[in-house]
């Protein structure tokens, strides 16, 4: 079925041709007749970026591997048309469609180090694809070639460099390669699948430069598919929303992210931590449809606060509101007058600290592996009723710390003291009521769920170890706490494996609570959730907080959630804590340059034209 | 599947495709996982028929000494004789009939096959198990000594201990089953360790929950199915092996009938009757290629169930 | 650098290391051996001079053969012994061990190479190929026949092909292996085929599955779709990126598999009359011959530790990221 109109031209007027159109692209679920992805329709012009959001489940990764007219196991491309530099990809032959793969339409994976071959070194891999194409049509002519692209991913090109295997490079550098591959045959366009995911905040912040740099030096057309709002805004010029497989909100990203007309749009903002404002993030309820199982009318409807009954009858078209700006909601004005910034954090404890002083200590705390020392000399004071957040890189030591502090690690030396009295080192051999007053919660909510039980056999685990409560008792208790997240009750009979990542998290967090503790660990607990699930879970911690008197102490590598959740901060380098202080005067007045740096490297949402104008600065510390 | 959705940094990318069927909404306690991979074992045309060649040959050893006549150590003819109406597979080197043996000759075999690897794994998963939990010198020790076990194949074993001892059955059992231990040991090790490193068992272990506790509760159930399969295929060899030491006369003695012993003493009549041959040959084969049939099913089955508990987060 | 030759490098390390744990399993192996045959009920003396002798003559003769020694002076005089080649004599017809040995362990030797090198040939081809064209009719049945293959023993396989070709079924080779004394069984290559074929199907179902798994977690990983999107054409993916990254697992399980054949040898010689240590192995355990089977066992024992030495070795090695990780 062909479209009509042409592809939406978002930059209408410009003079520069557009080297990637997409028209009613649509994948399904083999050959089910239901679809993942469909209507979607963009362009992007040359030299120009197109950020393409969503959270899971709404599709960005399909239609980005779409994009090469590739399909994953299991997903077939239906209807469409996907014009690269004037060619339809879809209606080409396997042997053409290769030819064009890596040399006119490239692609940066999420995940570099699974996406280069192991036994494989690196040289050989960046050649392969320029090989593969025949560039140059000598050998010399590509190691030139290979040098140049190497330059300009700021790769060392010396021989001793391109030996290596990728597993000895760190993972700001395999992500280079991944773009030096994507770059070396001069493609028109470059499809970039959440190429940052997982690095830190410094390497983040140097690739997306070079990432815009190259996007602009080679006239491509780029393609930047994130879940991240304010990385996408740094670096897009366009930017198109998804949700349950289709576009709901397209145009220039200062229009879009600045002025949201779109419910999900709104609501994704305010669920976007912000540095330098504390204030409260609110979540969205619910989960996105899946594929099969997405309702007649809008895919948003069920969790939106302006939904009317038209919205859930037919699915909204995307209307051109203006020139260029393309908005599937027909409850535009609702959303229009609706306030995007929410209320400011200020709200007082509801109880009093439960003891003078600090509740928990360190002094001189050393910890390591053998002959490593991770944490040094570490000093830290937690006052009861507040949050700190220990703030720090990959290898900061943040996790070690934290796990020191529960007694995970017992390998250091120093002095830990909770309510005045000294810890032992080894979770074991402390009292069962030390036990119960310090709870932990891990990142992955999978993996600290035990996949065997139920959840409510997973609850009642501590609770019968900890305390002696009778077996009505105990139902009761675990009643309770899946209320205080809440969860529905009949959870208790469900394996984890039947709830969604926020689910379980949830579950993970009742687990904790149910013991009554006074002291929460949080290890990275929203670091693997989609931004509006975690906003969900910072806003009930920071309620639970309130409510019971809780002391809860916070690591991540995500300064904006810092100034959401917490009081203090610590950060740490190296295993160092190079600053700390109260939220407000670290965030707004670092003294450290390596505070300073992570703040400057840290993405924010920009609403303005900044892009245009080359985007934020770097922070100044060197390339990884 | 709701699994996916609220993660990011899923392995396999931002979508779950939902290959695998939806799972139902449970009331009750889930069933043992044993029982849930037997269960989808079972919808596998390959196991099927596995499990219906072992039943078939299971019920012919096992009820077969009970219906074999004429008696299976009576003359019942001249050697050798070929099929009648008498004697259906006709007789055999000292004129015995050869359906009364093949029916009596076979449950010896079962029974010490199955002892061998219910001992040997048995003991194998307990010993890996322990040394999945304590990594002190001692324990080294322990394994790298069964591993000497390991050095030697397991029929050299089985011949040695024999030409020391005699041909004993509990003997043979003994060495087949000792010869499993190291092996079984080394894989629960490895598993039980990738386990005991997920977050869940480290928060048990944190919480004060009892070492033993631990590895009943939580250790144990998630590697009950990769125990089940390593059992199946040392149920395969264990009878391959037993059969193996009849054969070369080492295994239940003559006059007692058997189906290893069988086919070496009927060998020298294959032109003429071959059926003293043929017929225990078909018996182990079936018995062996059935138990892998259904090992190779549970096997699938658990990779199948481990993909989709993967895919949902 | 002036101190590399003390100072070898973390992989170098591994490799002596292993070779030491070889040795010393060798040894530990031949101690078992040699503890075991000891205990046989009866001694050499008496099983030589046979049941009428004198007490006086018994005596004599336990003090030539050193039975009244410690044990562990008994276990170097033997170990030694072998070391220097001398094997000891057949308490059956009193022949040094080593003079029964020399055809023997040629015969053997022809079988377990032919085996393996033809094995892992077509073990190469069609686990390949059955991963390459994965799910398709061929690849099911491939996976039936090695399913089947797998599970039986054997002796049954060797049965099964006497029965075929060479008795009931069809007579066209032979059944039992007659190599005229003092000849090896090159000399007569027909007499090979059995020998080697059931070998080859008893040992080639698990290579090919190995490698069939291999390749195929190779070809659905994430870094060959990778290369897909790249443009790299599939003969090009199976050779740079298929092999080199299946190669450690196969080589590994072929070692391995090829140990086995130790065991393996031992029955398929047993049916076929095949003049190889196999035969003499069961030969002399049924006559109770200590010193043959001490020194058979170390021999086939011996070619198993080596075998999976290798399998070891290889696995180290042949992983780029394992060998780069030792460096």
């Amino acid at each position: 079925m062909q479209l009509a109109s042409p592809s939406p031209d978002i930059a209408k007027g410009g003079t520069s041709h557009a080297n990637l159109e997409v028209s009613g692209l649509r994948v399904d679920l083999g050959a089910s007749g239901r679809d993942i992805v469909a209507e979607i329709s963009l362009t992007v012009q040359a030299g120009q970026a197109l950020g393409l959001v969503g959270e899971s489940g709404s599709g960005k990764t399909t239609v980005a591997l779409a994009l090469l007219g590739f399909a994953r196991p299991g997903a077939r491309i239906v209807d469409g048309q996907v014009l690269v530099a004037g060619r339809d990809l879809l209606t080409m032959s396997p042997p053409e469609l290769r030819e064009l793969r890596g040399s006119r339409v490239s692609y940066v994976p999420q995940d570099p180090v699974s996406a280069l071959n192991p036994s494989l070194r690196i040289g050989e891999q960046i050649l392969e694809v320029l090989e593969e194409h025949d560039y140059g049509g000598s050998h010399a002519a590509r190691r030139e070639r290979m040098d140049a692209v190497l330059s300009d991913v700021k790769l060392p090109g010396n021989r001793a460099f391109l030996r290596r295997f990728p597993h000895q490079l760190s993972g700001g550098q395999q992500q280079r390669v991944g773009l030096a591959m994507a770059f070396a045959c001069v493609p028109k366009v470059i499809v970039m699948d959440e190429p940052t995911t997982g690095l830190d905040v410094t390497t983040q912040a140097h690739i997306l430069e070079t990432v815009r740099q190259l996007g602009r030096e080679y006239a491509a057309s780029t393609v930047y598919v994130s879940h991240d709002l304010a990385v996408v805004s740094e670096i897009a010029d366009h930017v198109a929303v998804m949700y349950a497989g289709r576009i709901i909100d397209m145009g220039r990203a200062a229009d879009v992210l600045g002025a949201p007309e779109h419910p999900y749009t709104l609501a994704l903002r305010q669920a976007l931590p912000e540095l330098k404002t504390r204030r409260v993030v609110n979540g969205i309820p619910g989960v996105p449809p899946l594929p099969g199982h997405r309702p007649a009318g809008c895919g948003f409807a069920s969790r939106c606060r302006f939904a009317a009954s038209e919205c859930r009858s037919e699915m909204p078209p995307l209307a051109e509101l203006r020139p260029g700006r393309f908005v599937r909601c027909v409850r535009v004005n609702a959303v229009r007058q609706s306030d995007v910034e929410p209320a400011q954090l200020d709200e007082p404890s509801l109880r009093p600290p439960s003891q003078p002083g600090a509740i928990l200590a360190l002094r001189n705390v050393r910890a390591g592996f053998g002959d490593t020392e991770i944490l040094h000399d570490i000093n830290l004071d937690l006052m009861p009723g507040k949050c700190l957040a220990l703030v720090g890189e990959s290898g900061s030591g943040k996790t070690t710390l934290a796990k020191t502090i529960a007694g995970m690690h017992a390998e250091r030396t120093g002095s830990i003291v909770f309510r005045g009295a000294e810890l032992e080192a080894d979770s074991r051999k402390r009292p069962v009521e030390t036990r119960r007053l310090i709870q932990y919660i891990f990142q992955n909510p999978f993996a600290s769920l035990s996949p065997r039980r139920t959840i409510g056999s997973i609850i009642a685990q501590p609770l019968k170890l900890l305390t002696d409560l009778s077996r009505a008792e105990l139902d009761e208790h675990v009643s309770r706490s899946l209320e205080r997240v809440s969860l529905r009750p009949e959870l208790v009979a469900r394996y984890p494996d039947e709830l969604s990542g926020g689910e379980r998290q949830r579950v993970a967090i009742a687990r904790a609570l149910a013991v009554e503790p006074e002291l929460l660990l949080c290890d990275e607990v929203t670091s693997a959730l989609d931004v509006s699930v975690q906003a969900l879970v910072l806003k009930m911690l920071r309620e639970l907080q309130r409510e019971l008197g809780l002391s809860l102490l916070f690591t991540t590598h995500n300064l904006p959630v810092v100034a959401t959740i917490a009081d203090e901060v610590i950060v740490l380098q190296d295993g160092y804590a190079v600053e700390h202080g109260p939220v407000s005067q670290v965030l707004h007045a670092p003294t450290h340059p390596y505070t300073r740096a992570l703040i400057a490297d840290s993405p924010h949402l920009v609403v303005t034209d900044e892009v245009a104008a080359g985007g934020g600065e770097t922070g100044g510390v060197p390339h990884p | 599947m709701t699994g996916t959705v609220g993660m990011r940094n899923v392995a396999d990318g931002s979508e779950a495709l939902a290959v695998a069927p939806a799972l139902p909404r449970v009331r009750r306690r889930r069933p043992p996982e044993v029982v849930v991979v037997a269960r989808r074992a079972l919808r596998l045309t390959k196991t099927k028929i596995g499990l219906g060649i072992v039943v078939f040959v299971v019920g012919f050893a096992v009820v077969g000494p009970f219906v074999a006549s004429p008696p299976p150590k009576s003359i019942a003819g001249a050697p050798f004789s070929t099929a009648s109406a008498v004697n259906w597979l006709g007789t055999d080197a000292l004129g015995r009939s050869v359906l009364s043996r093949l029916l009596a000759g076979g449950w010896v075999i079962l029974l010490c096959g199955v002892i061998a690897a219910l001992i040997g794994v048995g003991v194998g998963a307990a010993l890996g198990l322990m040394a999945s939990w304590r990594f002190g010198l001692r324990d080294e020790f322990i394994m790298r000594s069964l591993d000497v076990i390991l050095s030697f194949p397991p029929l050299i074993l089985g011949l040695l201990l024999v030409s020391v001892v005699g041909p004993k059955l509990w003997l043979i059992v003994l060495a087949v089953a000792l010869w499993h231990v190291p092996g079984t040991g080394r894989v629960v090790r490895s598993v039980a360790l990738e386990v005991r490193r997920r977050d869940f068992v480290q928060m048990a272990e944190a919480i004060g929950v009892p070492t033993w506790r631990i590895m009943g509760g939580e250790i144990l159930p998630n590697i009950t199915s990769q125990v089940l399969v390593e059992f199946g295929l040392r149920l395969t060899w264990s009878i391959g092996l037993i059969a193996s030491l009849s054969f070369l006369g080492f295994g239940r003695q003559p006059p007692a009938p058997d189906w290893g012993y069988m086919i070496y003493e009927n060998l020298v009549g294959l032109s003429v009757n071959p059926w003293g041959v043929i017929g225990p040959v078909i018996m182990i084969a079936l018995l062996t290629v059935g138990i892998n049939f259904i090992t190779d099913g549970i096997q699938r089955s658990v990779i199948g169930i481990v993909r989709e508990s993967d895919a949902a987060g | 650098m002036r101190e590399r030759w003390l100072h070898l490098s973390p992989l170098a390390w591994f490799v002596v290391r292993r070779l030491l744990l070889g040795l010393v399993t060798l040894v530990v192996v031949s101690m078992v051996i040699f503890a075991a045959t000891e205990l046989l009920p009866g001694n050499a003396a008496q099983a030589i001079l046979g049941l009428t002798t004198t007490p006086a003559r018994l005596h004599a003769m336990e003090l030539q053969l050193h039975l009244n020694q410690p044990f562990y002076t008994q276990y170097w005089d033997w170990f030694s012994g072998v070391l220097s080649g001398h094997l000891g004599h057949s308490l059956v017809d009193g022949r040094p061990v080593s003079s029964l040995l020399s055809n023997r362990i040629v015969n053997s030797l022809t079988l377990v190479v032919l085996a393996g090198a033809i094995g892992t040939a077509i073990s190469i081809f069609v686990g390949l190929y059955s991963a390459l064209h994965r799910g398709r009719w061929l690849d099911e049945v491939l996976g039936v026949v090695t399913l089947t293959l797998a599970a039986l023993p054997e002796f049954v396989i060797a049965i099964g092909l006497v029965i075929l070709f060479a008795t009931v079924v069809f007579q066209v080779l032979p059944p039992v292996s007659i190599v005229p004394p003092g000849q090896t069984a090159l000399a007569s290559p027909r007499l090979l085929i059995l020998p080697v074929v059931t070998l080859i199907l008893a040992t080639i179902p698990y290579t090919i599955r190995m490698l069939r798994a291999s390749a195929i977690e190779v070809l659905e990983s994430d870094y060959v779709a990778m290369a897909r999107l790249k443009g790299v054409s599939s003969r090009r993916i199976v050779v740079r990126h298929v092999v080199p990254n299946a190669l450690p697992s196969t080589v590994q399980v072929i070692a391995l598999v090829l140990s086995w054949l130790a065991g393996g040898v031992v029955l398929v010689e047993y049916v076929f009359n095949y003049p190889g240590i196999g035969q003499a192995f069961v030969d002399a355990v049924s006559n109770r011959d200590a010193p043959v089977v001490q020194a058979l066992a170390l021999i086939l024992a011996g070619f198993y530790v080596v075998m999976n030495l290798c399998a070891d070795l290889a696995a180290v090695l042949l992983s780029a990221r394992t060998r780069t990780s030792l460096q």
